[in-house]
Order: structure tokens, then sequence, then C-alpha cells
């Protein structure tokens, strides 16, 4: 019944082998992306989001290797493929969108140049056609003037609209995937919101599937169909996005819904997660939260907890998920 | 109003000259209006909150405040003293005496502390020039200082790299709080830190102001922290202000249609909420040639009915200190 999946991970270990020691960065990560759906990818800085998304495209920058694992897309294994494989599927059939748009455009050329570069590479097409293409595509991504627009050098405009270029490149090729990561977090609320809702149109008119990574959890909640957390290289807690919200069982992801001020929710005092991100080099034994968990006991020391499937569809690394009874401050809120 | 305000700003200008390229004939060909004749007050021991999105001049406002930058035109008063007087005078031990009342805190804690100082020079810098501490004090005040922003003792032999922004961000205001100040202003502080570590600075800068009654000017482009930390809030718009209220009174009715759009573009934690995103058409204008009439007029859909282009509009009181700039609602 349940929809096809497109991407699949299982076991993704990617380590960053520096001087100071291995870090492991994303250290067993799995998690999986169905046809036409997006996935919300939540965690802090830190958490391996970011790198999860680069093992997926093969991009991991140096140090860093993929140890193990599995990455699974239209049932081809990626981590078997050859460098020239994967530069046929990055950009065609996996997007990516960067998360800092004044980075990700090259300065010294001009926009069209960076369009009809990708389209170009994927496409059997001449010059004038991609350069049509590059057009209609701004258009798509609702650039004022892109036939003028098209000419300018990055420096020439705003943040909002070097973003909307990345998503337009993103889509040249009409990948089935797009991979965001953060695409909105170097915006400005109302130009976060143009944006947001640009990407849910045409996600919708392509039909493409996505993963959304972001540390907000009141973009995800607008935007995801489901949420994976991530804590410190690990899952923490997949579902769907209203479990995520009415009834986790994760007390980290508790404790990011509490910890964050919210506007429907007015406290007098914010509830606070004591400490800091643990050092990804050695990071706490067990359960990777445990020294900053409320609920912990000796148990969660011992060993990492599995990511097991509580209900259908409903996956918790966390050993007392079933023991204690933990409250969603939005569930607080509908009995108030 | 009979109680008289802590800090009152009136008609407060900056504008930055841009000048031609070259190294000779440097010519000025324009003005950035960063600031353009902003008014308000603030009472002791209360948080202001200045909000908007990037280039609207919340930051210019702090400097010159601060005379950091000192403003183009415009009178601040901190109690009775004019600050742009006492900066005029050149009285070193008037300025210092002054600038000891005021304290900034800025807004990336990995930028704002000197990597080869260890914490200990760090907070005892401030009481070096102020000497307001004996000296056979001054480690007496590094440990209370410490203990007030929740870091350890042993803390203050270490280098700023060694610690996580959080604890950076500590270090900056334990810094501001060396030399008692009554004016804390804190620019965007928790903007560059993670979710879960921004609560326990937001709950210090509450504590803090119960314990020492300190004033803050709190400015941040984040609207859900802002209604968590402040009194009274002032929404920016291109270096001017559409709408000042008080917290409760601005989140539960914006009258200005920026800050409606503003409040709807937050993003709700919870996928249930009623979505009536407000989405603006455009960006924000350039603040060299600011569009005529209401700075707002060229993104707004009541511009036309209100003839907006020609008719500027003045900052109104619609009840409760809740003050409007806005055509449609006067």
């Amino acid at each position: 019944m349940a929809p096809k999946e497109i991407l699949k991970i299982e076991n993704l270990k990617t380590y960053f082998d520096t001087w100071a020691g291995i870090v492991k960065a994303v250290d067993g990560v799995s998690l999986d992306v169905r046809e036409g759906e997006t996935l919300g990818l939540v965690g802090e800085s830190g958490s391996g989001k970011s790198v999860t998304a680069l093992s997926i495209l093969g991009i991991v920058p140096r140090p860093g290797k993929i140890i193990d694992g599995k990455i699974t897309y239209k049932g081809e294994n990626l981590l078997e493929k050859t460098e020239s494989d994967l530069q046929k599927i990055r950009g065609k059939e996996i997007g990516y969108i960067f998360q800092d748009p004044a980075t990700s455009l090259n300065p010294v050329f001009t926009i069209a140049n960076q369009m009809t570069e990708v389209i170009r590479r994927h496409q059997n097409v001449t010059k004038k056609e991609a350069l049509e293409k590059a057009i209609e595509l701004l258009r798509l991504a609702e650039i004022p003037d892109p036939e003028i627009k098209i000419w300018n050098f990055p420096h020439q405009l705003s943040g909002g609209m070097k973003q909307r270029i990345a998503v337009a490149r993103a889509l040249s090729c009409q990948p089935s995937l797009l991979l965001a990561d953060e695409p909105t977090t170097n915006l400005d609320v109302t130009i976060q919101a143009q944006i947001l809702q640009l990407m849910k149109n045409l996600k919708e008119k392509l039909g493409m599937s996505m993963i959304l990574i972001t540390h907000d959890m009141g973009v995800v909640a607008g935007v995801a169909d489901r949420i994976t957390v991530l804590y410190a290289g690990r899952v923490c807690e997949t579902a769907d996005t209203r479990t995520i919200f009415y009834n986790p069982k994760h007390p980290y992801t508790i404790a990011l819904l509490i910890a964050v001020p919210s506007l429907a929710l007015r406290r007098e005092k914010l509830a606070v997660i004591p400490g800091t991100i643990p050092n990804l080099i050695e990071p706490p034994s067990g359960c990777r939260f445990h020294p900053r968990c409320e609920y912990a006991k000796a148990e969660c020391a011992k060993e990492i907890p599995p990511l097991e499937e509580i209900e259908p569809g409903h996956f918790v690394a966390c050993i007392l998920a079933s023991e204690i009874d933990m409250k969603s401050p939005l569930e607080a809120k509908a009995n108030e | 109003m009979s109680k008289k305000p802590f800090l009152a700003v009136e008609n407060l200008f900056k504008y930055f000259p841009i000048f031609s390229r070259g190294i000779f004939l440097k010519k000025q060909v324009g003005l950035i209006h960063a600031v353009d004749g902003i008014s308000f007050s603030v009472n002791k021991g209360t948080t202001f909150g200045l909000v908007g999105e990037s280039g609207c001049g919340k930051t210019s406002t702090a400097r010159a405040i601060l005379h950091l930058d000192p403003p183009t035109s415009g009178s601040i008063y901190l109690e009775d003293e004019e600050i742009g007087e006492v900066f005029k005078s050149k009285n070193r031990a008037e300025i210092l005496k002054l600038r000891r009342k005021m304290q900034y805190v800025f807004q990336n804690p990995y930028a704002s502390l000197d990597p080869r100082m260890t914490v200990a020079d760090i907070i005892m810098e401030p009481l070096m020039i102020h000497k307001h501490v004996p000296k056979n004090k001054w480690h007496d005040k590094l440990y209370e200082l410490l203990e007030l922003v929740g870091l350890e003792d042993y803390h203050a032999e270490r280098y700023p790299h060694e610690f996580s922004g959080g604890q950076r961000q500590r270090v900056c205001i334990a810094r501001a709080l060396a030399v008692e100040p009554q004016l804390l202003i804190a620019d965007e502080p928790v903007a560059s830190l993670d979710v879960s570590v921004r609560a326990q600075i937001l709950n210090l800068l509450q504590e803090l102001q119960q314990k020492l009654s300190i004033t803050y000017l709190y400015i941040s482009h984040d609207l859900s922290t802002v209604r968590h930390i402040c009194h009274r809030v002032a929404v920016m718009y291109l270096g001017q202000f559409v709408e000042i209220a008080e917290t409760e009174e601005l989140f539960s009715s914006p009258q200005h249609p920026y800050t409606q759009a503003l409040l709807s573009s937050i993003p709700v934690p919870d996928p249930e909420a009623k979505r009536s995103r407000i989405i603006l058409p455009g960006e924000v204008p350039s603040p060299i040639n600011p569009p005529s009439g209401c700075r707002f007029q060229p993104r707004c859909i009541y511009a036309k009915e209100h003839k907006c282009v020609e008719n500027k509009p003045k900052l109104v009181n619609v009840g409760n200190g809740h003050l409007v700039a806005c055509n449609k609602v006067s």
C-alpha cells in the first residue's frame, strides 16, 4: 500500500579523519524518501543533516569518507557507482540547493552561464535552446524580467533573487529528487515565506520528491509530509509530521518543541535543554542524548538504543519510549 | 506618562554618504538613509524591542545611540543627559562615565571576543579602563560575574575557542555587565546560536533584568523571541517606524499591513495551525532612493485606494500607546 521509496539510506556512516581524532558526523543514519513526498530532516548544527545530504551525492568534502552503509536510489546502490556514473545523477536525477545562495553561485560568471552549464551538461541541446530553457526556468521561479536578469552577475541580485536562481538551477533538468539544505536560513522572514511557497508550488507542479533540511520546526511544520529528527549523527525519531508534533516519543523531539519560543505558545520562562551538543569525536556512550535528557536512566548510557517501530510508520530510538509518558506542548495546548 | 523615560530618542537621523569610485576626486554621489527620523522612549527596567528585516536600520540605530557611529542629527537622552553634548565636550572623564552606563552585546560571539585573550582578560579589561573597582577586588568581581552568567570559576583561564557559541555569548554578557551598566543593547544576541541553547541565553537575560533591573534595547529580526522577552516593540521598515505598541497589543492586533505580513510569515511549529500567510510581493527597496510617500507603498495592497504614493503617513496614536504610521488606519 505504501508508496514506493525513491531513496533509502541504511546505516550510513560518514566519518571525518582529522588530526584531533575521527569525527563521527553521521553514525548509522537510516531514512527513506517516498515518491512525491517531502521529508523534513531536522536537527541542530552538527547533527549530521548536511553531511547526510552530501553523502547521497558522493560530494562529502575531504577528509570525510563514507565508511559504511547503503544508499539506494531507484533500486541502485549509489555507493557502488563510479564517479562518472554519479556525475550523470548529480543535477539530473538529484538536484541540490545549497544553504547560502551568496556562495553557491560563482561570482565571476553570469547567471546565463551558470544556468546553461547545467542544462547543456545533461541535455543534448544547443546553446540557444539552453538559454531559452534557462529563461523559462527563471520565469517559473517567478523572477521578474528574466530576459534581462539572466545577464546579471550574482552580486547584482539580492539574496532572495539569488536563492530563486539556485532553485531554478536545481530544477533545470527536472530531477526526481531535490535536496534543499537550509534553503531559507539566510533570508528574511517575508522572503522566506516567498521561497517556501515557491518550492511547494514547483514540487507539486513537477511531481518531485524532496528532502528539506532545516533546524526550524516552524518551516517543516508547514512543508514536510514526514519528518526525521537527527541528533549528534543519529536518528532519534521518524514519523509523519502530525505525529512528530502531536505525539512525539523521543525526549529530544519534545525538548526541541518546548525550547523554541513560539508565537502560539507563550510561556513566562522557556524550558531549557541543559548542556550543549556533544563532541562528535568522543560522543557519549549509549544514547547520545542521555547526558542532557531529563528522563535518562542508568541503562541509557550502556547501549545504543535501536530505531524501533512503535506504531506503523513511527520509528523511535529510545529505550524508554514506551515507559514514560511524554506530552507534546501542542497537545497540552489543545487540551486547555 | 508622568514618569520620565530612562532612554529617550528624538528624531534620530543617520545617513551614510556614498562616494564615487576612484582614488582622486572622490565625489559624494548619494546618501544611504539608514535611519530616517525615529523617536521612542524606554522606561527603566523594561525591554524595548526593535524588529525589522535586514537592512532596515536596527543596528544603525543602536550604534548611533552609543555614538559608535555618531548620528547625523537628533537627540538622545539618557536620564537627563543629552548623549551628543557629552561626546561633543570631548571630556574624557565624562565620556567614560557615560560609556559605563550603556553597554553593547554584539550579534556574533565568534567575532566579538579576542581569540588571544583569556576569559579573565576579556572580562577584566573594562575594569582596567573604568577603574570603578579597586585593583585588589578585580578577581572577586571576575568570579562574581562568571557566576552571574552561569559559568564556572575554572572557565576564567580558558580561551574563547574552547567554548561553544552559547558559552561565548555568556562571556560577552559578563564583559558588558562588568561596568555595571544601566542600559544594555543586545543586537541579535541569539541569532547565531542553536535552538536548544537560545532558550538558555534568553532566560539568562530575563533573570539578569530581574536581579539588576537593567534596561534592555533588544534588537532582532526574530519575532518569536521578541514576543518572549520584550515589553514594548517597535517595527522598523526602511529606516522608519511603522508601528510601536506594547508587546501583547502588537501581536494580538497588529494595525500596519507590514506588521501583519511580518507576523503571518513566521513559520508556526504546528502542522495544524491555520496558515493564512500574507505573501508580500517584491523586496525591500534600496535605502539610497527610498520610495516617496509611505515607504512600504510599493509592496502594500492598500496603497492605491489611500494614495500612499503622495501622502506620507505619520505615527498616530490609536489608543493605549499604540502608534501606527499608515494612511489606511488614520
